[in-house]
């Protein structure tokens, strides 16, 4: 079936409830695909597993299946999937397999879909490239001399590449929207707390979330449908009325008030870039939106603000990486510390080190105050400041990134370089806020751009209204890289 | 500010890393620069500004005192790099 | 020159909950190696704790009865170190916003009243157990006990004697007993103490080097430590020597402290606000409703058992000190048991076992209702106080049913006059001269007549019955 790899999740959801696609042709699909996309996208292939699930769900097919029942999919590295081996693109995780599911990974079972594998990412979602990962680097599908960002670049790969149907991945800082911008598809970071964070491998446990990256903004909005919802092993979720998400997508978007900050748009963001973005505005315009202009007068802060908290955050929650419990254990260790210092100093990446240290060092003795007290009362302002403009409108529009994807191998080796481009992403995450990257262009070199809907906090249903309605008046969301396997250029 | 290697040598203690001296040299560099980037947050007044650790306002999330079995032991186990039957091993750790 | 002793506590109290603090394996004391365990409380990556509510109901009523300001918005917070008991390598405490302030227990010694202040009261985990074997010679790592919940109750430097702390303790002891919420017991290692101690001349306003002392099990323990300690830190002081700021191990059986190897560096915990805890909020009509369960402590009972069931001061003093004599006490009672009678077997022959058997009472088999049928018999006069004696010793350890063993036993008072008769008429047949010698006026060989007759009926008569009955027969 030639056209089945650029189906959407939703139509391929369809296809399998109409009988005219068997869920094990749709799992062979994919697999087929994936093996030949040679954009190493993935650390573990479940092949095995995804065969027998698609037996079993093929038969157990009922009409009242859900939109996603039987669809195959991909899960970042990070999620814990139980007997699974679940890395974070780490060494020091060894061949971990945690003896229990991420509740947004059951929530996913509970829902019908396959997994075919677990993706590759930067080692403990840190960074903005995928290069980070000690499985090597995952390649751009448009271009495979690009990276194809990060930390989620091995699931905006996958899906780009039309290698499965839909991917969850987990988004702290941009990680989510910004390989999606850069891959050309869908994602979006929910609310803070709208999904469980239970087994998902904490990098800073007050700015991660899991979401989905997908073709288009119904695939989002169904994905969401089926992870969302208060869970009673994580604290931080929130009580909130989930689902319904899909079946609010309806095209109208008059009188949505879409602000505009200027602040977003002004040195530093490629020219391409802008106006792709600004284009957005336009298009949502000519479908009865309102376009207003504002300001958010603290994009100077965000990056470091960001940097101290998640590295704070970090420092913590990567320590229980000991080479005791569980993973990679270094050898020809004379003592305990040793035991400790060889394992970890072995064992993680050099950027996580980075981070490690950062983190460490605001946290310390004589420092608490001047870099981690004082970031944490800067993300009060910067919450302020968004919680203003939202105030203002009920969407604003901003760009993912400064530019499109970067070469491979070109953003290394400045970490500082690195991290100032997350200045469009990190803020929504200190805020809590829902966002979402869908593809509005092009540049010159053919490589995909994004722009970032972002909402007030709970109003991820408005994000997606929005970006659905986008979708209905434009088609950069259905460009798929030419190559993308076979299947993928025919149609 | 200025990150001498004696700060990074006691933070890399208390993270317990052991970077081989050049790793040190250049993240001494690094984080330096990184930092210096990050005094821009001096800028701000924030005398007046509570410390936000949580974005929502949510409160007493607590869970009822009921007893659910515990997991089995050897799931718990299996992925240590050392252990026997029912412990996880590490060297001498106690006096 | 006169020295002066000054001590602070940390006292750390298992809190007597089902389940741990952050996840729902239970407490349970004991169970092989990583048998109470999960992927949340063994620190899997991953996995997010979830607060028991019973710990922070727990802490907050033992906050109220040490007289605290209960923190209305409190926090937890991460203290970050490297060590194999503690898996996620960071504990979750409380250091900015603990639950509990700035609260006062009263202690009596015989030196007089004094008020010890309390710093501060926080929530906290415990940590997993290491055993090393010399065999393999690796250790083993359990984390059975990692994320039982504990409370740090943390006084001032107020205490200047051991006498003091002992009283603190037991005052301490008995406070959370009373409030249910923790079984206090040292051995089990739910009741642990560090001491912060430092000396200085009498009469001086600043404070000396400290050392604080770990590895004090027992309150014996606790108060030797101290004498040692004081003792050393004055020696050394005398001979012109510095007393070093260290932590320091209390050996039981050398009977003396020794310096624990200084870590690998300087502590630097790096403590910050638990990202994965919303924080909490004790509302007013919460405080109000913990302060209305508040049950009815020591000194109230004590009172109360003297003003209404007229016990002895002494007496009323001893039951209290202890919750489960309390309980044992109540419930007899409750079983329709004399109070004085209850209280008297509870102190007399209880307590006899008890020391006999070097048992706890929260630890004894024999329940109330044995007793308070024990005490029903004696009252029906189916049985006499020395056989009632003797029936207690022999259902003490097992708490056999007290009715089945007088019937299997034979026990059961001779109550029939027409057998009492009997038994007086053959012993003054058998003791003709003895009967001579009481007609004449010797009164005190009716005791010997009366042993005589209590054996005929192998102790199981009245003596009262059977003093009257030999009175009758020799008039």
């Amino acid at each position: 079936m030639n056209g089945l790899r650029n189906l959407t999740a939703l139509q391929l959801g369809a296809a399998i409830r109409r009988g005219e696609v068997s869920i094990p042709e749709a799992v062979e699909t994919a697999l087929e695909a994936a093996g030949e996309a040679g954009c190493n996208a993935f650390i573990t292939f479940t092949a095995e597993q995804a065969r027998k699930r698609a037996e079993e769900l093929q038969k157990g097919l009922k009409d009242a299946a859900g939109p996603l029942y039987g669809v195959p999919m991909a899960i970042k590295d990070n999620i814990c999937t139980k007997d699974v081996k679940t890395s974070c693109a780490s060494k020091i995780l060894g061949d971990f397999a945690p003896p229990y599911d991420a509740t947004a990974a059951l929530r996913l079972e509970e829902a019908g879909v396959v997994s075919i594998g677990k993706t590759n990412m930067d080692e403990f979602a840190m960074g903005s490239t995928t290069e980070t990962s000690f499985y090597g680097p995952t390649l751009n599908p448009w271009n495979r001399g690009h990276v194809p960002g990060g930390s989620s670049g091995g699931s905006a790969a996958a899906v780009a590449g039309r290698s499965c149907w839909f991917a969850v991945g987990s988004d702290t800082g941009g990680s989510i929207r910004q390989p999606a911008s850069y891959c050309g598809i869908t994602g979006m970071k929910p609310t803070y707390g709208t999904v469980s964070r239970y087994g998902l491998i904490a990098y800073a446990s007050s700015l991660d979330q899991i979401g989905p990256l997908a073709r288009d903004a119904a695939d989002c909005a169904a994905v969401l449908d089926a992870i969302q919802g208060q869970d009673p092993r994580d604290g931080t979720s929130l009580s909130f009325e989930a689902g319904g998400l899909l079946a609010s997508l309806d095209g109208d978007i008059r009188g949505m008030k879409i602000g505009i900050p200027a602040d977003c748009f002004g040195d530093g963001l490629n020219a391409e870039v802008r106006s792709a973005v600004l284009g957005v505005a336009d298009v949502l315009r000519a479908r009865g939106a309102e376009v207003v202009n504002l300001s958010l007068p603290v994009m100077e802060y965000v990056v470091p603000t960001y940097y101290i908290i998640a590295a704070a955050e970090a420092s913590s929650n990567l320590s229980r990486f000991d080479g005791v419990k569980y993973g990679w254990r270094a050898e020809g260790y004379e003592d305990l510390v040793d035991l400790y210092c060889k394992t970890r100093t072995e064992g993680f990446g050099a950027e996580v080190k980075r981070r490690i240290l950062l983190g460490t060092f605001v946290l310390s003795s004589g420092y608490y105050d001047a870099y981690y007290r004082k970031a944490l009362q800067v993300k009060g302002l910067i919450k302020e400041a968004f919680d203003a403009a939202c105030a203002k409108c009920d969407l604003l529009l901003t760009p993912v990134a400064p530019t499109t994807a970067p070469k491979l191998g070109e953003s290394l080796s400045d970490p500082l370089q690195m991290y100032l481009s997350d200045i469009y992403t990190v803020s929504v995450n200190l805020a809590g806020l829902p966002g979402l990257s869908m593809p509005c262009g092009f540049d010159a070199a053919g490589m995909p751009i994004g722009a970032q809907l972002i909402g007030p906090a709970l109003g991820d249903r408005n994000v997606l209204r929005a970006a659905y309605a986008f979708q209905q008046d434009t088609t950069w969301h259905t460009a798929a890289p030419a190559m993308a396997g076979k299947g993928g250029s025919e149609l | 500010m200025k990150i001498t290697t004696e700060m990074v040598d006691y933070i890399s203690v208390l993270s317990r890393l052991k970077l081989p001296e050049e790793e040190k040299e250049r993240m001494t560099g690094e984080l330096e620069n990184i930092l210096a980037y990050m005094d821009v947050l001096n800028t701000l007044d924030t005398s007046q500004v509570e410390p936000m650790s949580h974005v929502f306002p949510i409160r007493n999330v607590v869970r009822e005192d009921e007893v659910a079995p515990s997991f089995d032991r050897e799931q718990l186990l299996k992925n240590a790099p050392q252990r026997d039957q029912e412990a996880f091993l590490v060297p001498k750790a106690v006096e | 020159m006169t020295w002066e002793t000054v001590i602070g506590l940390e006292t750390h109290v298992e809190l007597a909950t089902r389940t741990k603090i952050f996840c729902s394996c239970s407490t349970a004391f004991g169970g092989a190696p990583n048998t109470h365990c999960c992927p949340v409380c063994t620190g899997m990556p991953g996995t997010l704790p979830v607060v028991n509510r019973k710990v922070v109901e727990f802490a907050a009523q033992a906050g109220l009865a040490l007289n605290c300001e209960i923190t209305r918005y409190n926090k937890f917070d991460r203290k970050n170190y490297f060590y194999p008991d503690l898996p996620k390598a960071y504990q979750i405490s409380q250091l900015y916003l603990p639950i509990a302030r700035n609260g006062h227990v009263p202690i009596v010694t015989e030196a007089g009243e004094k008020e010890i202040r309390i710093h501060e009261l926080h929530m906290e985990e415990d940590a997993g157990k290491l055993v090393h074997d010399p065999w393999i010679d690796q250790t083993r790592c359990d984390y059975n006990r990692c994320g039982v919940p504990l409370i740090e109750i943390v006084t001032e430097p107020d205490f200047r004697t051991a006498d003091e702390v002992i009283a603190y303790l037991e005052k301490l002891k008995s406070t959370l007993e009373y409030l249910g919420v923790s079984d206090c017991k040292m051995q089990e290692g739910s009741l642990r103490c560090d001491v912060n101690l430092s000396v200085r001349p009498l009469g001086s306003e600043t404070f000396g080097t400290r050392t604080e002392m770990k590895n004090l099990n027992s309150f014996k323990a606790i108060s030797r430590a101290i004498k040692y300690e004081a003792r050393r830190q004055i020696e050394l002081l005398e001979e012109g020597k510095r007393v070093i700021q260290e932590t320091r191990r209390w050996d039981d059986n050398k009977d003396a402290t020794f310096s624990m190897r200084s870590k690998e560096n300087a502590q630097d915990y790096r403590y910050f606000p638990e990202p994965d805890i919303p924080p909490l909020e004790l509302s007013e009509e919460y405080l109000t409703s913990l302060r209305e369960r508040q049950p009815e402590m020591a000194e109230a009972r004590r009172e109360r058992y003297q003003r209404e069931y007229g016990l002895p001061a002494y007496d009323a003093g001893q039951i209290t000190a202890q919750k489960a004599l309390v309980d044992f006490f109540e419930e007899t009672v409750a079983l329709g048991a004399p109070p004085k009678e209850a209280a008297n077997w509870m102190l007399g022959d209880m307590m006899r076992r008890l020391k006999d058997e070097e048992m706890e009472p929260k630890d004894m088999k024999l329940t109330p209702a044995n007793l308070a049928a024990l005490i029903r018999m004696i009252a029906q006069g189916r049985i006499n106080r020395n056989t009632a004696s003797r029936v207690f010793r022999a259902v003490f350890p097992d708490n056999a049913d007290v009715e089945t063993y007088v019937r299997e036993h034979g026990l059961e008072q001779v109550n029939d006059a027409g057998a009492v008769e009997a038994a007086v008429a053959k012993v003054l047949e058998a003791n003709p001269q003895t009967v001579s010698e009481y007609r004449a006026g010797k009164q005190k060989v009716l005791g010997f007549l009366v042993g005589q007759v209590m054996k005929q009926l192998k102790g199981k008569a009245d003596p009262k019955a059977v003093n009257a009955a030999l009175r009758a027969a020799l008039q």
